[in-house]
């Protein structure tokens, strides 16, 4: 089902809404965001310049930093009193990042995340069960308020005590799953191993929505097997930063996720030069918010790697479509000067049958070398080390093919790797540089 | 007779061996024979134990990869020169042997674990010499 006429509109309209939007959000953003006002002063651009979409392009970008250098509510638009909501980011490295939102934002953020979980399949008949985690990630409030929205009846389990979300799954008849990729093959593990209860024979859940991950065909693929082949899983995109999840989402036809272009407009650069580049190539998406209030950050740098698609979707949205991701520009990790993408990796290990879906990336050096090696979990038991020794030199080989690199595969048991539950980790880097 | 052998990979990790051998011990699985061979990484326990299905349902709850497979228990003279008389047979038949290793020994007899590329023509080789193999029932009893 497609939620809102807006979705559908010709691109004509679309884009005249997002210059009028625009314009109006450059105008506020100068007048009541000193630190934004500065940079454009800097750049030699006024609001007034902006007269096409085009003229997008003179604006100063903004990143992650300029957030943290605003801690906490610098770069906001409204004052403090017209905040209903704080989030903030976990913030590993150095201070968090705070957002905010008014009231208008929260309706704006409950109808993009209404439109993607349609997307998705979501109905008011479904039971929906939230498992990311609540509380100042925006992940869990943002698809809560969306599917509520919709009329579906939510499950705000949020993440933890496995076996306590596989029994709700059983006595609530749960349809539909919201997790990351890793957690949903996590809880099926637990309910397999654990419970002796099989999700696609003795669970309900017929769609995901997942998120706050990359998922790749390969991911997707393993969570059929384990949920099942009928199973809807789709993958929807956001971060706090920009409103939280509801800026994109697949639809059923699943070629790349369609962006809310009438609150959002989307650019793709190359990362090194900030060069705009032409539809359909590969760069960092870099979006513009054109409705938000509290929060409207202009042109933010996403570090996401991905590409956009304009032709019309089967699925009669007119929306773009943003190829599902394919790294994050801070996730490459470079090794023997080599860039290395752990998406890279995990389309390897996923691509043999012997091995589970749980891996470990661990970067060291060795005097001046580094040592890429990359741990794996044996899914299938074997009584021949001329079987393990094979294994084990098919997976660095393939891994040699694809990332040119030469890594060593740890082979382990079943279930001894770390299990994640909200965004998985699973890059060790323990250079010292 | 084929008996059934529980075989388990550990990685070599201090205290890895002892998990295995706590998860046998807590559901009463005795272990009757065992070998452990290993590389730099990892390695391969295999068992003779009373209850294999047992021990293989446990093992694979808490985590670790194990496997059942057909070999043959052989009852040879304890005796010099009993285990290349042996050999010898299943070589000329064209067999060849994995791995192998010792079971038990009393005064008259000794009793060997053999693991061979094809354990039900291994098995008929040595009914055709009249030697004999235990099934695990017989292991049990021993």
């Amino acid at each position: 089902m497609i939620w809102s006429k807006e979705e559908t509109l010709p691109r004509e309209e679309i884009e005249k809404i997002q210059l009028e939007r625009l314009q109006e959000t450059v105008k506020r953003v100068y007048d009541k965001v000193a630190p934004y006002r500065a940079k454009m002063d800097a750049a030699g651009v006024k609001p007034e310049d902006i007269k096409t979409l085009k003229d997008l392009a003179k604006l100063p970008f903004v990143t992650k930093q300029d957030m943290r250098d605003n801690y906490p509510f610098g770069l906001f638009a409204v004052p403090k009193d017209k905040l209903v909501r704080i989030h903030a980011s976990s913030g590993t490295t150095g201070k968090p990042t705070v957002v905010g939102y008014t009231k208008g934002d929260l309706d704006t953020w409950t109808e993009c995340v209404s439109r993607i979980a349609c997307m998705g399949g979501a109905t008011e008949k479904d039971v929906a069960q939230i498992c990311f985690g609540y509380g100042m990630f925006t992940g869990a409030l943002g698809l809560h308020y969306g599917l509520e929205n919709i009329g579906a009846a939510i499950v705000p389990s949020s993440t933890g005590n496995s076996q306590k979300q596989i029994m709700y799954m059983q006595d609530f008849e749960t349809s539909l799953l919201v997790a990351t990729p890793s957690y949903a093959l996590r809880l099926a593990e637990v309910a397999r191993r654990e419970m002796g209860v099989d999700p696609k024979r003795d669970l309900k859940v017929k769609i995901g929505l997942v998120g706050s991950e990359m998922l790749t065909d390969a991911m997707r693929e393993e969570m059929h097997k384990v949920w099942g082949e009928d199973m809807l899983i789709t993958s929807n995109y956001g971060m706090s930063e920009l409103m939280g999840p509801g800026v994109s989402g697949e639809c059923e036809y699943m070629e790349g996720m369609h962006i809310n272009e009438d609150f959002f407009i989307p650019e793709i650069i190359d990362s090194k030069t900030g060069e705009v580049l032409p539809a359909g190539e590969k760069g960092e998406l870099v979006i513009t918010c054109i409705k938000k209030e509290g929060l409207p950050l202009i042109r933010y740098r996403t570090k996401d790697i991905t590409r956009l698609f304009y032709d019309k979707c089967k699925c009669g949205r007119t929306f773009c479509r943003m190829e599902n991701l394919s790294g994050r520009s801070d996730d490459m990790l470079k090794v023997r000067g080599v860039n290395v993408f752990p998406s890279q990796i995990e389309e390897v290990i996923l691509s043999f049958d012997e091995l589970g879906p749980h891996y470990e990336i661990v970067v060291e050096r060795e005097g001046y070398t580094d040592k890429l090696t990359v741990k794996v979990e044996l899914n299938h038991a074997t009584d021949s080390f001329t079987v393990l020794e094979n294994l084990a030199k098919r997976v660095s080989g393939k891994l040699k093919t694809i990332l040119g690199l030469d890594a060593k595969v740890k082979l382990e048991s079943p279930n001894t790797l770390q299990r994640f539950e909200g965004k998985a980790k699973r890059v060790k880097d323990l250079r010292k540089v | 007779m084929l008996a059934k052998q529980l075989s388990v990979f550990v990685e070599n990790r201090k205290g890895r061996l002892g998990e295995v051998l706590n998860v046998l011990a807590e559901h009463g699985v005795n272990i009757l024979s065992m070998s452990l061979a290993d590389t730099t990484e990892y390695g391969l326990l295999r068992l003779i134990v009373n209850h294999p299905e047992l021990g293989k349902a446990k093992l694979t709850a808490a985590g670790f990869s194990s496997l059942l497979s057909d070999v043959l228990v052989i009852e040879i003279p304890h005796k010099a020169g009993a285990l290349q008389s042996l050999l010898k047979c299943i070589e000329e038949a064209g067999i060849s042997v994995e791995y192998m290793y010792g079971l038990s020994m009393d005064v008259n007899e000794a009793y060997v674990v053999l693991k061979a590329s094809d354990a039900t023509q291994t098995e008929k080789v040595l009914l055709e010499n009249g030697v004999k193999t235990l099934s695990n029932e017989q292991i049990k009893a021993l």
